[in-house]
């Protein structure tokens, strides 16, 4: 049996009437189109970003004072817990998993997704979920929360949209396991298909998990609270999602849009691409930590030798194998940059500028976690873990805005112009680095995570004045993209390749037809646009 | 000129609703799983700490021992379905998922039983309020399996008895359900 179904066609619109926007707002709202549904999860995460970064900048400015007194003291636990949970289940996981729906279906050369309707299910438990716990927060609920029906709430919430975003990855997943068209083998998907399959898989691992322990507190809390002990506990058994490695399964995609700009940038085929899958593979394993529920792996160099071994061991195994797989992407590109021959120059698109930015984010939010990861530094529970959970998720934020400008032909039908969005992710860089560096600096003179009074002195003030100022561009930076895109309408059709891109989609017109393709396609290698530029047949590969 | 991308020749291999009930018994085992490990971690610290868990409630031993039985043969009866279903055999697909139907029912109340006869107080101990959630979230897969018998049920005796698929998707979420149950019933009914 079969569960694609084609979408179905909005009715006939008039122009400038009210029934007009009632039937436009109608067909996006119910839309079993794949792209629409990722454009809906996308654009709202990165709505909600901006939010999430105003609250990072509130942060950063409540910590410019080391004593506490610039905003409400009872209100701030609740602020730290929407900033975490803003930048995980707000903005990073449905930024990507956005992107993923839109694009994914066409590189595989489907005609719609498999399971449209349960995507478009999750993407409304997602946001009935994050809106309850938004509203459980303000009215103090959460972890430690006074009132216990809205630390009830805000469980509730909180595992509507574990369930939203499980029901849409489960999509994700089968899209890309059964709907690909003749030839296109799992040896063959593009690269940034291939990272949204292995975040599925992992969101599919992980968040039952972290649903279970839900589960369980909410029947505990709302009675007596005697097994877990009450609303202060509740964070023992769910801080998981932010911490380290199970956020690098987040920003998957953008290590995705690296891979895949970086070939097209330079007109080559991707020489290693199982070596490429093989470190997108690898920085999965952060799905383990969220399985195994634990927030650190820590190593005590003043232990014995042999309990030395055992926890570096295990240390490496959760932050060395993720930061080694972003490794070998990036270093892979290389490869790909490396002159052959006729020298080729470069075509820079802000895409591939995304792609390496976001890269370069996760690497060094990995690369903290590493070292957080040894206890004789003594950063646990300092600002540095929340600076590199800071890094990796702004990083993922940066890489599905990538992707939404380098695929903005095929979503929108519009081509986003470099000039207007190569600054924005120099601009991204800069937010995301004043976001989170000085908090590394700020790890080491012990400013603790999560708390408005702390031990500071003019240094302090200054680091968490920049990082204030990191959040509030990242904030600019979401918005100008946002204008850039909106801005690059036009009347003037769109060429259906106008990136040079070497993938499937590219194939086919701009913005893509509700049903992608109006005949499946057969393909006979990994790049077939590519074959159709160069007019040769592809590699077997 | 095209040369990579000539007409299609074949449709792609599509088996959806099975990866699909694939990927949601993984979703379902580490669901399951994620709770049994923090039940075993809270029992093993009232353990250390010199008490009994549970408490003060007897397990009612022949129900939840039938409950296991009832959900391995149950898979039994899904894979008769299947079996019919690739021969075309109405009559007999439909009486095999009338009999997951009526044994996923049995399981059910079973559960209920188990939960009268224990009377376990939600909010007296740590206890309750793990039982009830590990339990419940159990009982609550199984109702979703049973919804999903009738689904198939409908969909096979409504004159879709070629598409062994939905049938065979059937048959493997209840191989899951049996899996998922045989690890609660031992560490929630045995080890307790």
């Amino acid at each position: 049996m079969t569960t694609i179904d084609t979408p179905a066609r909005p009715a006939a619109l008039g122009d400038g009437t009210v029934g007009t926007f009632v039937a436009r707002a109608a067909d996006w709202a119910t839309s079993t189109d794949h792209k629409k549904i990722g454009r809906l999860y996308a654009v709202t995460g990165l709505l909600a970003a901006v939010a999430v970064a105003v609250i990072g900048a509130l942060l950063g400015l409540e910590r410019t004072d080391d004593s506490g007194n610039v905003l409400d003291g009872g209100a701030l636990l609740q602020l730290f817990q929407l900033h975490r949970i803003g930048l995980v289940f707000a903005m990073a996981i449905p930024v990507t998993l956005g992107v993923a729906i839109a694009i994914a279906p066409m590189q595989v050369g489907a005609r719609a997704m498999a399971f449209p309707r349960l995507a478009l299910t999750g993407f409304y438990s997602w946001l009935g979920g994050i809106t309850l716990t938004i509203v459980a927060l303000a009215a103090n609920g959460g972890v430690g929360g006074g009132d216990a029906q809205m630390v009830d709430l805000f469980l509730a919430g909180l595992g509507l949209t574990i369930l939203g975003l499980l029901a849409s990855a489960a999509s994700v997943a089968a899209t890309v396991l059964t709907t690909r068209a003749p030839g296109v083998t799992l040896r063959r998907v593009p690269f940034m298909t291939w990272s949204a399959l292995v975040q599925s898989l992992a969101l599919l691992v992980a968040l039952p998990v972290m649903f279970g322990a839900i589960v369980l507190l909410f029947v505990d809390t709302r009675n007596a609270g005697l097994a877990f002990g009450g609303p202060e506990a509740i964070g023992d058994w769910i801080s998981m999602f932010w911490s380290q490695p199970m956020t690098y399964i987040y920003a998957l995609p953008a290590l995705g849009l690296l891979a895949e700009t970086l070939p097209v940038a330079f007109g080559r085929r991707h020489p290693l691409r199982q070596v490429v899958f093989a470190g997108l593979g690898l920085v999965a394993v952060g799905a383990f930590a969220g399985v195994a529920q634990q927030q650190r792996f820590g190593v005590d160099f003043s232990a014995e030798g042999a309990d030395v071994v055992k926890q570096a061991v295990i240390a490496l195994f959760f932050y060395g194998l993720p930061l080694l797989g972003a490794v070998v992407v990036l270093a892979l590109g290389a490869i790909v940059a490396k002159p052959e021959g006729d020298r080729v120059t470069p075509k820079i698109s802000a895409g591939l500028l995304f792609g390496v930015v976001s890269t370069l984010m996760i690497l060094a939010g990995a690369a903290g976690s590493l070292l957080a990861a040894i206890d004789d530094f003594e950063l646990a529970g300092t600002v540095f873990e929340e600076a590199a959970a800071v890094y990796v998720t702004y990083g993922a934020l940066l890489g599905g805005l990538g992707a939404l400008v380098f695929w903005a032909p095929k979503l929108w039908g519009i081509h986003v112009a470099d000039r207007k969005v190569l600054p924005l992710a120099g601009l991204g860089l800069i937010a995301t680095a004043a976001a989170s560096l000085p908090h590394y600096i700020a790890g080491f003179t012990d400013q603790p995570a999560a708390a408005g009074i702390y031990d500071g002195d003019g240094a302090s003030t200054i680091l968490n004045g920049i990082v204030l100022v990191g959040h509030a561009l990242m904030a600019l930076t979401v918005l100008a993209a946002l204008g850039a895109i909106a801005s690059s309408r036009s009347d003037d059709a769109v060429e259906a390749n106008p990136v040079g891109g070497h993938t499937l989609e590219w194939t086919i017109a701009s913005p893509a037809p509700a049903d992608n393709f109006e005949a499946l396609p057969t393909v006979s290698s990994a790049e077939p646009e590519l074959d159709n530029l160069a007019g040769t047949e592809g590699s077997p590969s | 000129m095209t040369l990579a991308l000539p007409a299609a020749a074949a449709p792609a291999p599509r088996r959806q609703v099975f990866v699909a009930t694939a990927l949601a018994g993984v979703a379902g085992t580490m669901l399951i799983g994620g709770m049994l490990a923090i039940w075993a971690l809270l029992r093993e610290r009232v353990v250390s700490a010199g008490e009994r868990f549970p408490d003060s409630y007897i397990i009612p031993e022949v129900p939840s021992n039938v409950m296991l039985i009832t959900v391995w043969s149950l898979c039994l009866f899904a894979q008769w379905a299947v079996y019919a279903a690739r021969r075309s055999d109405r009559a007999h697909t439909a009486l095999a998922l009338g009999v997951v139907f009526l044994m996923g029912l049995a399981y059910v109340n079973a559960q209920a039983f188990v939960y009268v006869d224990m009377g376990v107080v939600l909010a007296d101990s740590a206890y309750g309020a793990l039982f009830y959630a590990v339990t419940g979230t159990m009982a609550t897969l199984v109702i979703a399996g049973l919804v999903y018998t009738v689904v198939a049920a409908f969909r096979s005796l409504g004159g879709r008895d070629r598409e062994v698929e939905l049938i065979s998707a059937h048959a493997m979420y209840w191989y899951f359900i049996a899996a998922a149950y045989s690890a609660v019933w031992f560490v929630v009914y045995v080890t307790k």
